[in-house]
């Protein structure tokens, strides 16, 4: 039995502990915002929080997440009061198409704003290359993520002057 | 043993009704007449199909449309509800949406089911009749499936905005009875029906129950595009809001009580059977049901889908027979040698034939003369293949993504020896389709393996299955010859290719050229073809707008001029064109390193135009910047239509450098994105779209932004090296001209 902290939520799962992380959050945890994409690690689509670092739930093993914070999708804007600014961005500036990819890809650019509010291209381009994309909302993306940034910058440029 | 008739009823009727709790439905059934070539392949037989559209007012005064098509990332939901609330003048904000459930009895379930509230039953239709509006519009209408950039300019121009302006026509009428004053008198908007002289006012819902008793109208006007409220505006898109929070719900979604999971591996090789299965490889796995053999592919089925995905790596099946002898450098052999025989033999098949090009090219000063090919390309959807089937009760209950509900169930019936009636298929959010999602092989042998056992069963594809076992754009070679007289004018025009699939139209050129000799060959192969976005005119445009490029480059000319001048007689291209090279800075220099190219190209009635500026470095090429510009008619959600111009472009341009699927042994090489890779964020163009609201017909949104960004690539790869790129994908060539950049 493995004990996992899906979203704050503790989950006894019965299953190996060596199945991959992905499937025991869609399948077991009944958790779907979370894709499959390649099995590999090259698509991003799995994308999750692991004590806040974004990682491929496809190949890490379930039992390397146990004891630590797993996020999802469903649960990135938690403790806040609506959407997480990644996924208000990713509302105004119409980012998703077919939509499959958009869960993995809004957790990695969440993941980056976490440590970088203020990326430039080129740490865009470091930090979502590892996201497939098929309809290609890349440029949309990059718009998404540029005003996430400012969102979250506002938002702590209003904490500081709360103070 | 149940009878596989694959029946479907035959009807057209419009009908309008009062539902339980007043819910009023104004509907148009419209049975499909005659179809294009480029929609048949989604049409399962001849003549029977429905197709739907109905609106839905409720007495809060909300609109819902029922839509007939799949949402699969396009935005279809949204700009169909728009044509309809526009011509309605409903309020927009007050629209819903629901996609139209498939089945064959659609009219009489959506009303049993969509439309009774609590245990009433739906009451008899008020109004069944026929009209010859709505019959002549079945002719240009396809079934219920979503392909072929149709949705928008069929279901959309003829059967919402119709319907839309029926139903706003006799809520006038009832409105008008009611308040005792000439329909003229009264205006329109937001759901309510105002007589402003007396500021009386009536809500649709209200005035909708009256509205249901009147007569629809044969032929409804319809708003000119001057009196557009919504159309050509960009709301958000009405799909969006799920698919940032996880909450949309695709086929790979789908949850049943005692659900099991099924992995499968198909024969590698094209045609290939299955030998024999060995069970006891993998009799001490955990979570095992059952192993299943289709006769082509095997399945296991397990608790889970790790289980049953590590169990069909392990579970030893020997294949045999199929094109084991197929490999890709010989189906290239075999193009070039069927062409070079049937040149000789002049058996070839004729797209279109213009003066005397082979006098023409005798009488040139300068001859010109190329061969260009491409590759098979797999689809990819992000979401692998899938499909959840539960076989209970005499029916058979799908859960997916398709871009053909209705053919889906009638193939899938046709699987299993069931009535198509009793199939019934869910459809999900597609996670791309692309054309993928018209096929329905993923569904039949889901319903294979769901008709030997009592519980559902999920099928997911693995990525290999799915790279492996697609049915693929093909691969093509093309042969031109060009004529050019004393000034550089192009005289002759001569293109000789293998396999024309569809449109017949795609290898057509629109420049003024007075002998042309457009024809093809067949040159069939094992691999399975498949409608792939923009289908042969992702090939046709980078043949015929690279040779075009070639030919002024013979002449000496500018590339932008050449066309241009050659498009005298065509100033709707001329005007896209024009754009695309005005926004692109056509003239402006460039960086080192830096070229610039130029292509245009119409494919589902949308003319688009696109620039390449491209940076090729120690013989990589960069793509910095691509400027689109485009004329589609008119743009419903203009948002929308740059969205789709931006994400044709990344499709094509991924295939453009990188696509390649080849054959070895007869199979498919290739597995997964290591070895088929991707357009990813790092490689992403900037892109600019700019919108030509031309008044012509409507065209597509989907697929047209394909087409032109691999010749625009090409051309400005031409640009900066001097290398002219006559295969793709690009990354087979090499790029390293160092002579180029001397003295730079």
């Amino acid at each position: 039995m493995l004990r996992l902290n899906i979203n704050g939520a503790l989950h006894n799962i019965d299953v190996d502990p060596e199945t991959p992380l992905l499937w025991v959050i869609r399948d077991c945890a009944g958790l779907t915002g979370t894709k499959y994409g390649c099995g590999m690690a090259l698509c991003g689509a799995c994308t999750v929080h692991l004590d806040g670092a974004p990682i491929r739930s496809c190949v890490t093993p379930a039992s390397a997440a146990i004891g630590r914070t797993i996020t999802t999708i469903e649960g990135i804007n938690k403790g806040r009061d609506g959407l997480h600014p990644v996924q208000q961005a990713w509302i105004d500036e119409q980012v998703p198409q077919c939509g499959y990819c958009q869960s993995g890809q809004i957790m990695s650019a969440a993941a980056l704003l976490e440590h970088n509010a203020a990326p430039t291209d080129t740490e865009i381009d470091t930090a979502m290359a590892g996201n497939i994309c098929r309809c290609g909302t890349y440029p949309r993306i990059r718009k998404g993520i540029k005003r996430a940034a400012l969102a979250i910058n506002a938002l702590a440029d209003d904490a500081v002057s709360d103070e | 043993m149940r009878c596989p008739m694959n029946r479907l009823n035959r009807r057209t009727f419009i009908k309008t009704g009062i539902g339980a709790g007043g819910v009023v439905v104004f509907g148009a059934a419209i049975r499909r007449g005659d179809r294009a070539a480029s929609v048949k392949n989604f049409v399962a037989s001849d003549d029977e199909s429905l197709f739907d559209v109905w609106l839905k007012i409720s007495p809060d005064n909300t609109v819902t449309a029922i839509i007939p098509h799949a949402e699969m990332g396009q935005g279809v939901h949204t700009s169909l509800a728009m044509m309809l609330a526009d011509e309605l003048d409903a309020d927009w904000s007050s629209i819903t949406v629901q996609e139209a459930p498939a089945i064959s009895e659609y009219a009489n379930y959506a009303l049993a089911r969509g439309y009774t509230i609590g245990d009433t039953e739906f009451p008899a239709w008020l109004i069944d009749s026929v009209n010859g509006f709505y019959f002549q519009a079945t002719r240009m209408i396809g079934v219920q499936q979503t392909g072929g950039s149709l949705s928008v300019r069929t279901t959309g121009q003829i059967a919402m905005r119709t319907i839309g302006a029926a139903a706003r026509s006799v809520l006038l009428q009832a409105a008008a009875d009611e308040m005792q004053v000439p329909v003229g008198d009264l205006v329109a908007k937001n759901s309510v029906i105002t007589h402003p002289a007396t500021a009386r006012t009536a809500t649709y819902a209200q005035l909708a129950p009256a509205a249901a008793k009147k007569t629809i109208p044969d032929k409804p006007t319809l708003k000119d595009s001057s009196a557009f409220r919504v159309m050509g505006t960009s709301p958000q898109r009405l799909d969006v809001p799920a698919k940032v929070d996880g909450s949309a719900k695709y086929g790979i979604d789908a949850a049943l009580p005692n659900m099991k999971y099924a992995a499968i591996k198909g024969a590698p090789v094209f045609g290939g059977k299955v030998r024999s299965v060995d069970e006891s490889s993998i009799q001490d796995m955990p979570g095992i049901r059952k192993v299943i053999s289709l006769g082509d592919a095997v399945a296991v089925i397990a608790d889970g889908y790790w289980q049953a995905h590590q169990a069909i790596g392990r579970l030893k099946i020997e294949f045999s027979g199929g094109a084991s002898g197929h490999n890709q450098s010989g189906i290239f052999e075999q193009f070039s040698i069927d062409l070079d025989r049937s040149a000789v033999a002049h058996n070839v098949q004729v797209d279109f034939l213009a003066g005397d090009s082979l006098k023409a090219l005798a009488r040139a000063t300068t001859s010109v003369a190329a061969e260009y090919r491409v590759p098979f390309l797999a689809h990819s959807t992000m979401e692998p293949m899938n499909c959840t089937a539960w076989i209970h009760d005499g029916k058979c209950e799908l859960w997916l993504g398709t871009q053909d509900p209705l053919g889906f169930a009638r193939k899938t019936a046709r699987a299993i020896s069931f009535d198509s009636d009793d199939v019934i298929v869910h459809n999900q959010y597609l996670g791309g389709g692309f054309g993928r999602r018209s096929l329905s092989d993923y569904a039949e042998q889901t319903a294979r393996i769901a008709v030997q056992v009592h519980y559902p069963v999920k099928l997911i594809w693995s990525r290999e299955e799915d790279t492996r076992h697609d049915h693929y754009r093909q691969a093509c070679i093309s042969r031109f010859r060009g004529g050019l007289d004393g000034e550089g004018n192009a005289t002759a025009w001569h293109n000789h290719y293998a396999n024309r699939h569809e449109p017949w139209r795609a290898s057509r050129i629109p420049y003024a050229i007075d002998n042309q000799r457009i024809v093809h060959s067949i040159s069939r192969t094992q691999v399975p073809w498949g409608i792939w976005r923009s289908t042969d005119h992702s090939l046709h445009a980078f043949f015929t707008e690279s040779f075009i490029d070639e030919l002024a480059n013979a002449a000496g000319r500018d590339s932008y001029q050449y066309r241009r001048d050659l498009l005298t007689g065509a100033p709707r291209f001329r005007a896209v064109l024009d754009l695309a090279a005005r926004k692109a800075g056509w003239d402006e220099p460039l960086p080192k390193y830096y070229g610039r190219g130029i292509s245009i190209h119409k494919s589902f009635g949308t003319i688009v135009a696109q620039v390449a500026e491209v940076e090729v470095r120690d013989g990589n090429p960069r793509v910095h910047r691509v400027v689109c510009a485009v004329d589609a008619g008119f743009a419903i959600h203009p948002d929308g239509l740059i969205a789709q111009m931006e994400s044709g472009i990344a499709y094509g341009l991924t295939a453009a450098l990188h696509g390649e699927i080849s054959i070895h042994q007869g199979a498919v090489e290739q597995s997964n994105f290591h070895d088929y890779p991707m357009l990813r964020m790092n490689e992403a163009p900037a892109i600019e779209t700019f919108i030509i609201n031309s008044g012509e017909s409507l065209g597509g949104a989907g697929e047209p932004g394909t087409p032109p960004i691999a010749p625009a690539v090409t051309n400005a790869i031409f640009d900066a090296t001097g290398i002219r790129i006559r295969e793709l994908p690009i990354r087979k060539n090499n790029l390293r001209n160092e002579q180029h950049h001397d003295g730079l």
